[in-house]
């Protein structure tokens, strides 16, 4: 054998030898919290197992302790996940502390743009530090926190009479903050069908994040600012300006004349409960919820309708929603990322809308039939173009954490003032960006 | 040949082993012995509480590991004394652990002086009366949740049946002046039966001659019951005030799937504000700090307590 044929015959044995490693199927596990789109994500996955001879793993954690359970996996250095659908505030701790693989590379080789997703989910679910081009997730779940309510109701004769009679106005989608308070205020303690029924579900829980979600819902449509200036934690005057005071007082208000009684520590899970019990005439929850909501059979289809976080003095609202992260600890990272290239492709995210998951890719957003495909997608396009996010900082729990408990203890426990509750909580976060050498 | 244990254990050692040990003290086998208990001993307890009194004078956090960890002295422990909702949380864990001993003893001796009795039924009655100990703490605070609820709940039923209130009109679980008690309440209903079963076991121990002794000289039931039932039992009861002190102070699972320390901060105890400082917030130092604080704090006052208890011992 001469030395150009065994050259050509070592070539070639390598790179059969290398095809077979990069195709070598894989055990993908991927981590996400347990509701109603992970489902929807399992059955889109069977797709890439069947094209990439991969198998995909799940573990979905309920919302509560999915914070907690992944945080203390990915501080551990753990290996379970080696896809991870995260939650936005987590991607400054992702990236600093070195969790999350670093993208760049990878979206140039693949021709992935991030020019193709929701200019509003790159920024909140991909980038670290904020706003710069390093990413670290693909945009996955596009989502913000809005509201639905028994359409039915609204439509009765006698309940639209009486609620002309009481407010000088039509019964119809609120316009502002102050007309959501109003309706609610009028279906509290109200007898409908021989039953009491209540205002709102709104979000008032305590351990995690729910409250928070919650008020902030209320905070951003007064024109609350975590800064004055973006970037330097300059916070006396912005997170207690006279309008969060006016906003915080207004959620205290909703929570006592408008919730039902008992609805101290609530959140996602009691809200969808309250309503599909037919005990609130509205509620607040994820758009994630709305196509369950929609398909209920007992208080969803035409008895239920959407609509978007009414404005205050601005038009805001809460984000939700999730990027896509490849974990570096992960052994499989290969394979991970060959997920994140399928998940990127404009066929793979129509079908993840179509499912029930929302895409923030701009080939379905930008779709002429997007906003009539859902009785909520156009609330939903009008939301996302409004977002606005909690902190996104390294040590975002610590942050969270001091607002749950500033906020439960005025809302709920009903101690202090607005202000006192602001003030405090400038304190809390002070003392964290000191220690964090920030300030 | 001697019949001595000794001897037959010599004979029995097979003779490569005896060839290594021949020369070894009787102290030097003893340290054989005790040596891995010794070691393991040192590297579960030992070793961590060092390392957490060290780490209590950092800011090290757990969770940035490759952040580089500076010596801060005694500012954590000046932080945590100098914090005003610390001591909220400290003053509800006070509340918790005395009213929760006040009421178990009580109630759990009580039951255990009727159970006592041997009356008919006594057995099957101790059965259902220890039932709430053998339920999980997480399934207990689930369904006491649910019979708190102000719409549905059996507790505001009952409330409102012997009050006449309505039951939506107080929350158990909601209202700042009602959640501390809730708890109480849930506590005392699950651990009662532990207190129970060992004032029973003191209330047993009394010889049956000395109230035989007692009615000769007699002595009415109420003497009989402070001369010699209290005093008897009295060394078991403090030692159930023991367990379920310890055990109370280290709250958690139980008050987390009630209220999860609200409304607000209410019942937000130190071991749960302890857990959100460690795993949640990652302020491993501070954390530490607060650790050790909790911890001198209980071996202070169970020393107090233990020395009590055996001088009521000696008596």
């Amino acid at each position: 054998m001469t030395y150009s044929k065994l050259a050509t015959v070592s070539a070639l044995a390598l790179a059969v030898t290398g095809a077979a490693t990069t195709s070598q199927a894989e055990d993908l596990t991927l981590c996400w919290a347990a509701w109603d789109p992970a489902n929807a994500l399992v059955e889109l996955s069977k797709e890439f197992e069947t094209e990439s001879g991969h198998t995909m793993n799940f573990e979905f954690v309920p919302w509560p302790n999915f914070a907690d359970r992944m945080l203390n996996e990915l501080n551990s250095g753990g290996k379970l996940c080696d896809l991870l659908i995260g939650d936005s505030q987590w991607i400054g701790g992702g990236a600093e502390n070195g969790h999350y693989v670093k993208l760049n590379d990878f979206f140039a080789d693949e021709g992935i743009s991030m020019d193709d997703f929701a200019p509003a989910t790159v920024y909140a679910y991909s980038t670290w530090p904020k706003g710069t081009e390093n990413y670290y997730a693909l945009p996955a779940m596009g989502d913000a926190n809005a509201w639905f309510y028994r359409k039915d109701w609204f439509a009765r004769e006698d309940i639209r009479a009486a609620f002309l009679e009481a407010t000088g106005r039509e019964l119809a989608e609120p316009k502002n903050q102050l007309e959501l308070l109003e309706i609610a205020q009028f279906f509290q303690g109200r007898e409908i069908d021989g039953k009491t029924v209540y205002g709102a579900a709104i979000f008032t829980e305590r351990g995690s994040e729910g409250i928070t979600m919650g008020v902030t819902g209320a905070l951003y449509t007064w024109g609350f600012k975590y800064e004055n200036t973006p970037g330097s934690y300059d916070m006396p005057g912005a997170v207690n300006s006279p309008e969060a005071v006016e906003a915080l007082e207004f959620y205290k208000e909703f929570y006592e004349t408008a919730t039902p009684p008992g609805y101290t520590n609530s959140y996602m899970g009691e809200s969808l409960d309250a309503f599909k019990s037919g005990q609130v005439a509205m509620a607040m929850n994820w758009f994630a919820f709305f196509p369950g909501l929609y398909a209920d059979p007992n208080t969803g289809g035409d008895k239920i309708d959407f609509f978007v976080n009414p404005p205050q003095n601005v038009p805001a609202s809460t984000l939700g929603g999730q990027g896509i992260s490849v974990i570096s600890y992960s052994d499989k990272q290969d394979a991970a990322l060959e997920y994140v290239k399928w998940f990127a492709q404009p066929t793979v995210q129509a079908k993840w809308w179509e499912l029930g998951g929302y895409s923030a890719h701009n080939s379905v957003l930008n779709d002429p039939g997007f906003a009539d495909s859902q009785p909520f997608a156009g609330d939903f396009l009008e939301a996302m173009a409004n977002v606005q996010d909690f902190w996104q900082e390294p040590t975002y729990a610590e942050l969270l954490l001091a607002m749950q408990k500033r906020v439960h203890d005025y809302v709920v426990a009903d101690q202090g003032t607005a202000q006192e509750a602001l003030d405090k909580l400038i304190e809390d976060w002070t003392e964290t960006f000191e220690d964090e050498g920030k300030l | 040949m001697s019949d001595r244990t000794i001897d037959r254990v010599a004979a029995a050692t097979p003779a490569p082993v005896a060839r290594k040990i021949k020369g070894l003290s009787d102290r030097a086998i003893a340290w054989i012995f005790v040596g891995p208990t010794i070691f393991l001993l040192l590297a579960v307890n030992i070793f961590p509480l060092i390392w957490t009194i060290r780490l209590s004078f950092t800011n090290f956090r757990a969770n940035r590991i490759n952040r580089e960890t500076e010596w801060i002295g005694l500012r954590n422990y000046e932080r945590i004394l100098t914090d005003l909702d610390i001591w909220l949380n400290m003053q509800a864990t006070a509340h918790f652990l005395i009213w929760t001993i006040v009421l178990q003893v009580l109630i759990g001796f009580t039951l255990a002086y009727l159970i006592n009795k041997n009356f008919r039924g006594s057995p099957f009655w101790t059965t259902v009366i220890v039932l709430p100990m053998m339920l999980s703490p997480a399934v207990v605070g689930n369904f006491w949740k649910f019979l708190y609820q102000p719409q549905i709940g059996l507790f505001n039923y009952i409330v409102s049946f012997f009050t006449g209130k309505d039951p939506s009109s107080f929350e158990m679980l909601g209202q700042v002046n009602l959640a501390p008690w809730s708890i109480v309440i849930v506590d005392t209903w699950m651990w009662t039966p532990f207190v129970m079963l060992i004032c029973l076991a003191g209330l047993r121990s009394i010889p049956d001659y000395i109230y035989e002794a007692a009615e000769i000289d007699r002595a009415s039931k109420l003497r009989q019951f402070f001369t010699i039932t209290i005093p008897m039992v009295l060394p078991f009861l403090m030692l159930a005030v023991l367990f379920r002190g310890i055990e109370n102070f280290k709250m958690f699972d139980l008050v987390v799937q009630l209220t999860g320390g609200g409304p607000g901060s209410t019942t937000e105890l130190t071991s749960i504000n302890l857990k959100r400082e460690a795993f949640e917030k990652w302020r491993t130092g501070y954390a530490s700090a607060y650790a050790i604080i909790l911890f001198v704090t209980v071996f202070g006052l169970a020393s107090i307590y233990v020395k009590a208890l055996n001088k009521v011992k000696e008596r």
